[in-house]
């Protein structure tokens, strides 16, 4: 049982140290000639203008909240598809009522524009 | 000590160690990330204590998907470091005092509380597995479920009020 | 825990990670040979016979590339960027079972065809693929660019929003499945594949894992016109190689989870059952006939490159948020009828669930036509 994620765990370590070394060998190989040209921001040869950090649209957050909120719904569904064979009709009325709730703020966000782009 | 032992020293202390990277970090994308990597160890808790589904959900739901919603956060912002002092003048004492308190019933329940029972009663191989998560979701906790997703939808009311407001005033 | 299994661990896992970066390399030139003969060119011939060691060369000349890092850059997160995009895309495949498993000779030790077969494998695979996101963010802000910091949030937007589309697809296989273990799910389509039974769950879960790993027409962070290279427009050299290693590593372990979800994994062709072709005859057929099946999903891949333009950004999240979410939630609550009723009446009530899923894709397909004529009829 352990073992199997013992098995993960090394892969992981093992795909960490090819990455490192990976990126090693360009640190090693590739030559260095630096000039504060080359070290600007690449905006197609065009010199560039204020901050390369700056505030970004609030659609973003709305975004990745709605995300948060349907993955965890998604989340949900997991264990249920594992014992719906076992839980039969009364499986398909629960999930119904849980997506029919979720349901009504997705209409909401769909008539107040939340996933609109533009 | 037996290598259950040694593993959970190790993560404990990277966990603690991550924690105070976050507190202490004045970068705010550093101290996200920080936090990223104390999930991660929480999850191999849950790994350490046959629960693979509850670490799983852990690394999907906060790492993948609350902290993504931060470092997003954070961008929007675009505040990358903080001011040095910008506490409020009654945060220091009020957090000290909370701290006080906090440690003193960690201390009362290490030093002073008897403990009940010697042994704790090993649980049964399978109790994390999706099959049995799933049918204490769905026949023992089936309300709380169904409560979740009336707070789902409280939640995402919300975020809608709050970023949508300015619709009908300036553009967008 | 002897040494023995640790050694088979670094054995297995190695080899694995070796055979998604070769065939990452070989990606490539398939890539840019099939492309080349869609637009009636030949592609890269010069190097090796048909051009098999162009791989090789541009791994040389990346080795040898010099890097930058712009000034204001965040150094030690552009760094990392590249590898937080690289490592999830290589444990990916852990969970993927290659095939049953064989006794080594000598030995004699029983060795399974995967590295890990966990009861909770999709959750795996969910978990893994909502990590990736962060390189791509990271990547965006650290380099202090405007296009790179732009093409990095939409392109994590993206990711985000088809993951849910995706997850729900992986519901879909494990209402089927019956369970959680990929190697489970793979046992249960011995009779018939998954596709059959949900061809439109399959269609969208290709169709959403493209936009997963950012290819066309859901190629948005690399919208060149707008954004220069996107996320990545401040590397060269080895990290960006990492980014692009990322990118077709994933292109090969998707396919590989398309065909162990939908097309039957490791198992063979169903007319092969029970002869010498089985993967229960001879165990070292299971990885060819997963390899044979990710090579021509791989060529959908580039076919839908060579042939769709880009999609606008408005219409991919709207396409993700409006038209996929909901139809793969109703395909789960088809295919989860279609089970009760087959539990019910008898096996022949299953097909219930192709039969509503296809109407329910017409419908969607309907409607989007609908409103994009009403759209158009506004404009």
């Amino acid at each position: 049982m352990l073992l199997e994620y013992i098995a993960i765990g090394v892969m992981i370590a093992l795909a960490t140290v090819i990455a490192v070394i990976a990126i090693g060998l360009g640190e090693l190989f590739g030559p260095k000639k630096r000039s504060s040209v080359k070290s600007e921001p690449y905006e197609s040869g065009i010199a560039p203008i204020g901050p390369g950090t700056r505030r970004m649209p609030v659609r973003f957050y709305l975004i990745a909240v709605l995300f948060i909120l349907f993955d965890i719904e998604v989340i949900f569904f997991l264990p249920w598809a594992v014992v719906f064979r076992q839980l039969g009709l009364f499986g398909l009325a629960e999930m119904a009522i849980f997506i029919v709730i979720l349901l009504i703020g997705y209409i909401y966000a769909w008539k107040k524009g939340a996933l609109e782009w533009e | 000590m037996t290598p259950d032992l040694i593993a959970f020293f190790v993560l404990a202390l990277i966990a603690i160690a991550a924690a105070l990277g976050m507190l202490l970090g004045r970068n705010v994308v550093y101290s996200a990330l920080f936090l990223v990597l104390n999930f991660g160890t929480v999850a191999v808790f849950y790994i350490l204590l046959d629960a693979p589904f509850i670490a799983l959900t852990q690394v999907s739901v906060y790492a993948g998907a609350i902290m993504v919603l931060f470092l997003f956060v954070i961008m929007l912002l675009g505040t990358e470091t903080l001011p040095v002092s910008k506490a409020l003048p009654w945060q220091r004492p009020l957090a000290f005092v909370l701290a006080l308190i906090l440690a003193g019933e960690a201390g009362y329940l290490l030093f002073f509380r008897k403990v009940t029972s010697g042994t704790i009663p090993q649980p049964v191989q399978t109790f994390g597995s999706p099959q049995a998560v799933g049918q204490a979701l769905f026949n023992q906790y089936l309300l709380p479920f169904e409560v979740t997703s009336v707070l789902l939808l409280i939640a995402m009311v919300g975020a809608i009020v709050l970023t949508i407001k300015e619709k009908g005033g300036q553009g967008k | 825990m002897d040494l023995a299994l640790w050694i088979e661990f670094i054995i297995k896992g190695f080899i694995l990670i070796f055979a998604v970066l070769t065939g990452f390399a070989y990606l490539t030139l398939y890539e840019r040979r099939a492309l080349a003969r869609i637009q009636t060119r030949i592609g890269p011939n010069r190097a090796g016979p048909q051009g098999f060691f162009q791989p090789v060369a541009d791994a040389v000349k990346l080795i040898f590339k010099e890097e930058l890092t712009p000034a204001k850059a965040d150094k030690v997160l552009f760094v990392l960027a590249p590898i937080m995009t690289v490592v999830p895309a290589m444990i990916l495949a852990a969970v993927i079972p290659l095939g049953t498993q064989f006794t080594l000779p000598f030995l004699n030790r029983p060795v399974t065809l995967y590295v890990s077969d966990i009861n909770v494998g999709v959750l795996y695979l969910t978990a893994i693929a909502s990590i990736a996101v962060y390189g791509i963010v990271l990547a965006g802000w650290s380099s202090n660019n405007k296009y790179a910091m732009l093409g990095g949030l939409r392109s994590s937007a993206q990711m985000i929003s088809y993951e849910l589309s995706l997850g729900l697809c992986f519901v879909i296989a494990i209402l089927l499945g019956n369970s959680m273990s990929l190697l489970d799910i793979v046992e249960a389509q011995k009779s018939v594949w998954f596709v059959v039974i949900q061809p439109v769950g399959a269609l969208i879960f290709m169709v959403t894992t493209l936009a997963e790993v950012n290819r066309a027409p859901f190629d948005m962070p690399e919208a060149e016109q707008e954004l220069a290279a996107g996320y990545h427009s401040e590397y060269s050299g080895m990290k960006f190689a990492l980014f692009f290693m990322a990118e077709y590593e994933k292109m090969i372990v998707i396919s590989m989870i398309a065909a162990t979800l939908f097309f039957g994994g490791f198992r063979e062709f169903w007319f092969l059952q029970g002869t010498v072709f089985s993967v229960d005859h001879f165990w070292w057929l299971g990885p060819i006939y997963l390899l044979l099946k990710v090579v021509v999903l791989l060529f959908l891949m580039i076919w839908v490159r060579a042939t769709w333009p880009r999609i606008r950004y408005d219409r991919l999240m709207a396409f993700g948020w409006k038209v996929l979410l909901p139809l793969s939630l109703a395909l789960v609550f088809i295919t989860a009828l279609g089970i009760l009723l087959a539990n019910q009446f008898g096996a022949i009530y299953i097909w219930t669930i192709p039969v509503l899923s296809i109407l329910a894709g017409l419908i969607a397909v309907l409607l989007v036509n609908m409103s994009l004529r009403r759209k158009v009829a506004h404009a």
